[in-house]
């Protein structure tokens, strides 16, 4: 069994924004080296790497273009491909590989330059790669317009308006100006977000994520270990996973995705519920996302989400904050890079310290994130304490 | 721009834009469980037979959903927007994307019924797409 076997070390980030004249490999690295030193770990001390995935600097082997990059020596490595849902992939299996002796120390990357790298044409272009080649394609399909069609079925099931998905923006944005490394730093309102450029109706640019140049990094290793580190350890306590289509036209549903057998799956390995949860981060590559995903890991009922927003209650000093860091909306977004980063912020916000940014309560974290078009998903529940 | 067309098709797909060149919607059914399924593929997803015929479809349809795309995804499209993006449930069960695409178009509502029409995007190159039904 996995739970309280496994704990975060360390964390780090790379630059994040435009960060011009450096590849995907170097981003990942800085990002590596940082979450290294957060943990007190060396060069020598790292025996395993998992990476995603890279669309400006494609390696047939990506993790293996890292490791020599940063020259790493190792027992276990591989590239871990699952869209957006990688890095909830890339986690656990660390944290398998840790706790079942095949490696000792694990690094978790994801990074890409994604906004200088290949620029916003061709960055949006690469999203319409996503659709099926044949029969969603030659439509002008392209994520903004499935994750669209997602949104205006729930607004129309359950009568959310666009102020709903805007105030997700809103309060995201929030969060990111207490954010040091947030690429989006200046307030936004509501009116900003339904005034910005319509880009596939009934989501606008204040509701799509960032195109971001960005890597992330953990650091994995069993919890015997936590004594060497030089944080407190954050446990692994939960995991789950679920897949269902590739292509939004052969989802089951458009509402009820695979999200809440993964988070069900979470609870169970945790022995936790949703009440017992302080702050979650919920995959944001659009308004829609954090909405359907809080109402699938049982932080409302279906439908009710908008109510978390606009209480109050998923801002920062709210009962139940909700990417705190300011998520792909606001801190950064570069493939499977934003979803790690719900991750990173999960692990500091159970650390503490945090300053303007940290929330009350924070003993218990939930982390979801998905790939595709709401296609496969994974859920992770980490703890301050073993369970 | 020329509007893109699938390239390098499947055999199941080259059926499927064959018939669809001739006027027709066709949807595979398989022989053994009788489920139908859309896109074409080489076996049954509910059973994996791979036994099946091509039926013809009755070209009625429901909009599941729909999105006005403002923003162009490539250069090809540019000249489209604004354009509907829809999910529309066949009356045979299985759900496709289309684009909405006459009269009326832009107004869509989920619930609309829909019918089939083509496109025709150059030397016999037809796509299957959706129109709203009058009334
Ligand atoms: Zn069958």
């Amino acid at each position: 069994m996995l739970r309280n076997r496994a704990i975060i070390a360390g964390v780090g980030e790379s630059r994040i924004g435009k960060v011009p004249g450096v590849s995907a490999l170097e981003l990942c690295a800085e990002a590596a080296r940082r979450a290294m030193a957060d943990a007190g770990l060396g060069l020598r001390d790292i025996d395993g790497l998992l990476t995603a995935y890279s669309m400006t600097t494609p390696y047939p082997v990506f993790y293996g273009a890292l490791a020599e990059f940063m020259g790493l020596e190792l027992r276990y490595g591989a590239e871990i491909t699952a869209g957006g849902g990688s890095s909830g992939v890339m986690i656990r299996d660390a944290a398998l590989a840790v706790v079942s002796g095949r490696a000792e120390a694990v690094l978790v990357v994801s990074g890409d330059n994604r906004a200088t790298g290949m620029g916003r044409d061709n960055a949006v272009a690469a999203l319409a790669a996503w659709g099926h080649p044949y029969y969603e394609y030659p439509y002008g399909g392209f994520i903004p317009a499935y994750y669209a069609l997602v949104a205006r079925r729930y607004m129309h099931e359950f009568g959310a308006a666009a102020e709903d998905l805007a105030r997700v923006a809103v309060t995201q944005r929030a969060s990111a100006c207490r954010h040091p490394n947030a690429q989006m730093r200046t307030p936004l309102t509501i009116e900003a977000v339904l005034a910005s450029k319509p880009i596939a109706e009934p989501l606008r640019l204040y509701d799509c994520c960032l195109i971001s140049d960005a890597a992330g990094a953990l650091v994995v290793t069993r919890a015997e270990r936590a004594a060497d580190l030089a944080h407190k350890p954050v446990y692994l306590l939960g995991a789950g996973e679920a897949f269902t289509h590739e292509h939004i036209l052969a989802a089951p549903s458009l509402l009820d995705s695979g999200a809440r057998r993964a988070a069900e799956a979470a609870y169970a390995m945790a022995g936790l519920g949703p009440r017992d949860i302080d702050v979650a981060m919920l995959y944001d590559c659009f308004t829609i996302t954090p909405m359907l995903l809080a109402e699938d890991c049982g932080f409302a009922a279906r439908g009710e989400a908008a109510a978390l927003w606009q209480d109050g209650r998923a801002s920062i000093e709210g009962r139940f904050p909700i990417n705190t860091h300011g998520g792909m909306l606001s801190h950064a977004h570069a493939g499977a890079t934003g979803g790690l980063f719900e991750s990173v912020e999960a692990v500091r916000q159970l650390r503490g310290g945090e300053g303007a940014r940290q929330v009350k309560r924070h003993e218990t974290a939930l982390v979801h994130v998905e790939g595709g078009i709401l296609s496969n998903h994974a859920t992770l529940i980490y703890g301050t304490q073993p369970v | 721009m020329a509007l893109p067309f699938p390239e390098s098709l499947t055999a199941e797909a080259a059926h499927f834009f064959a018939a669809a060149a001739q006027g027709r919607l066709e949807l595979q059914r398989c022989a053994d469980c009788g489920k139908i399924w859309f896109y074409p593929r080489p076996a049954c997803v509910a059973c994996g037979s791979t036994d099946y015929a091509w039926i013809r479809a009755s070209g009625r349809g429901t909009v599941h959903s729909f999105s006005v795309v403002r923003r162009a995804p490539t250069p090809e499209f540019r000249d489209r927007v604004p354009y509907v993006v829809a999910l529309v449930d066949l009356a045979e069960g299985p759900r496709m994307m289309t684009n909405v695409v006459g009269e009326g178009a832009l107004e869509v509502s989920i619930g609309d019924a829909l019918e089939l029409t083509f496109e025709d995007r150059g030397a016999g190159r037809t796509l299957p797409q959706f129109r709203r039904i009058a009334g």
